[in-house]
């Protein structure tokens, strides 16, 4: 017996709820459509090739497009290991009852919702008037893996924690030692999960702005950066652009946002692709 | 995990491994990296900020109302700072939190597996999304958006700037509060429903108080980032320290002082470099009360139900 009053609560709920979740995606829609229609101008050869320019119709991103590529490169070459060991120590190693492997667990969550820009507080003490190593792509490249490190190990935790414990048990029966279980049974069976969250961590540190901008890549930069030399990011370009108050900058900085987010899908859709093509479900 | 039991029985290895112990210590180190991080966060931040409470007291800093560090004469009374980023969060979160959550009910509770399967990574889309592109959409279509409609903003305000901080925010709080609730047990539900509810009362009465704290988590932790949010006020809310509480008005936050204010070549050690730092350690620790108690209630969540 159903009251009729209560399906129709019923329907207007279901709505309510639908057009909430139609907010993100309305809004994700409009600003897909109005960047492409801003930056669209500007989208052709000149803008991969030239460096930023005074004059709008001169200028490209090319500095900033390799400076973004060459600190993917790095943040991927010093996050993984550093993450995946402590995933590993974690997991497989940590006695859990001890206080300060749960005050290592917690200070990883923590770190995790730091706000980027404290990151960029760190940078510009430590690296940069710190230890003197000026404001260059090596100096962005270890803030930003500070900053990703929290998550490439929170999902290389959740990879690792997913193989089941028949395998460890079986391995250890066999006489194996802790290591030899870890090295040849555990993580060959974690890398789908752990390359996904690695990839996904990857495009989130070379979306960021705030912590390079404190570590000085808010300059002009003419040439080709080297790991030792001046640079500015594409995020940072974008920055740049957006604050001059001419309409052929900012279209500029639509073009920038439109070559930014074609390398971030880049990256989704191989994290999505090696999820779906590797991974094992128990 | 289990494993640490597995090795305790009296078989013992016959010899000790060195080898296995230093891989042990090696593991160990890369987990003291993070713990390192930490640290070099706290001294960054604690030294200067220091010095410079030495030289302006902590009192008129933190009870003042004029925040001019950078001409003469020098006022560093941090509320405008403070108050312009309560603004900002509160209006991100008039978005973020019923969207969010909204969206968290419809994905648990009403979604068909397969539409969900396809809707949470679209959201996880939005939520990859660099946060300077959405500085640059608050500033070049949100704000004339608003003007055309009738809104009488300045042409840097922190509502657009909220506004669109909340849409990008509506997936942290959809998807941890989508987490808490899947993980709310079938046999509550079915329990209501044996009672004669609807699927409305199921969803509002019984899986949304039994998931709460979970969903409070997911709040906590959408402010703590809205808080914390740097390239979007940077962009649209404008510099302009202004205690108000007009979302009209340009105003300045803690986070768009610190990222306009370490850019320059500012000298080291001067009180305005000292100023970074100071507001800072407000921020850190700020955020930091905000993301203890998340995990806190997030643990909660996992200790009952999982």
């Amino acid at each position: 017996m159903k009251g009729r009053r209560r399906d129709i609560r019923g329907a207007i709920f279901r709505l309510v709820l639908l057009a909430s979740l139609a907010v993100a995606f309305i809004t994700l829609g409009t600003l897909l459509f109005d960047v492409a229609g801003k930056g669209f101008k500007f989208l052709d050869p000149r803008f991969f090739t030239s460096p930023p320019s005074l004059d709008p119709q001169e200028a490209g991103a090319r500095p900033a497009i390799l400076a973004t590529l060459y600190l993917g490169l790095l943040l991927l070459v010093m996050t993984v290991p550093l993450g995946v060991g402590t995933a590993i120590y974690l997991e497989e190693y940590a006695d859990k009852k001890r206080w300060y492997n749960r005050l290592l667990e917690v200070n990883i969550q923590n770190l995790a919702a730091v706000p980027s820009i404290v990151y960029g507080i760190l940078g510009l003490a430590f690296i940069v008037r710190g230890i003197g190593l000026d404001r260059v792509v090596l100096a962005g490249a270890l803030i930003l893996t500070l900053l990703v490190l929290p998550t490439v190990i929170i999902a290389a935790r959740e990879a690792i924690r997913a193989v089941p414990d028949s395998i460890r048990q079986a391995a250890y029966a066999l006489g194996a030692t802790r290591w030899q279980v870890v090295s040849r049974q555990v993580l060959p069976a974690a890398i789908p999960g752990i390359a996904t969250g690695s990839i996904l961590a990857l495009s989130r540190g070379i979306g960021e702005t705030a912590p390079l901008i404190m570590v000085g890549a808010l300059t002009y930069v003419a040439f080709d950066p080297s790991l030792l030399g001046p640079f500015t990011a594409l995020p940072v370009l974008i920055y740049q652009w957006t604050s001059f108050p001419q309409d052929d900058f900012r279209a500029l900085a639509a073009t920038a946002i439109i070559v930014l987010l074609a390398m971030l899908m880049t990256l989704n859709a191989l994290a999505i692709w090696l999820r779906n093509r590797y991974q094992r479900r128990w | 995990m289990s494993s640490v039991e597995l090795s305790t029985p009296a078989l013992r290895a016959s010899r000790r491994r060195y080898g296995e112990d230093i891989i042990k210590g090696l593991l160990a180190l890369c987990a003291l990296v993070s713990v390192a991080t930490t640290v070099g966060i706290v001294f960054a931040l604690l030294l200067p900020a220091i010095e410079f409470f030495r030289e302006i007291s902590i009192v008129d800093y933190l009870t003042g109302k004029e925040w001019t560090p950078l001409f003469e004469p020098a006022n560093f009374g941090v509320l405008p700072l403070v108050g312009g980023t309560m603004v900002v969060t509160l209006w991100a979160c008039l978005v973020a939190i019923p969207f969010g959550l909204g969206s968290a009910i419809y994905l648990s509770e009403y979604a068909r597996p397969r539409t969900k399967s396809f809707l949470k990574p679209a959201l996880e889309v939005l939520a990859g999304i660099p946060t300077v592109v959405f500085g640059f959409f608050a500033l070049t279509f949100v704000t004339p958006l608003l003007r055309d409609i009738g809104v009488q903003v300045d042409i840097f305000n922190a509502l657009s700037a909220a506004l669109v901080m909340g849409v990008m925010l509506i997936p942290t709080v959809a998807s941890l509060s989508e987490d808490a609730m899947a993980a709310v047990p079938h046999e509550l539900r079915d329990g209501g429903y044996a009672l004669g509810s609807s699927k409305l009362q199921v969803s509002t009465r019984i899986v949304v108080p039994a998931a709460i704290s979970g969903i409070v988590a997911s709040f906590v932790l959408a402010i703590s980032r809205a808080v914390g949010e740097t390239m979007i006020v940077l962009i649209a809310a404008g510099l302009q320290p202004n205690l108000t509480f007009d979302p009209r008005r340009a105003m300045e936050t803690m986070t768009a002082f610190i990222g306009s204010t370490g850019t320059g070549d500012i000298p080291t050690g001067s009180i305005e470099y000292k100023t970074i730092f100071a507001v800072g350690l407000t921020l850190f620790v700020m955020t930091l009360v905000m993301n203890l108690f998340a995990i806190r209630l997030v643990r909660r969540f996992r200790e009952v139900y999982e």
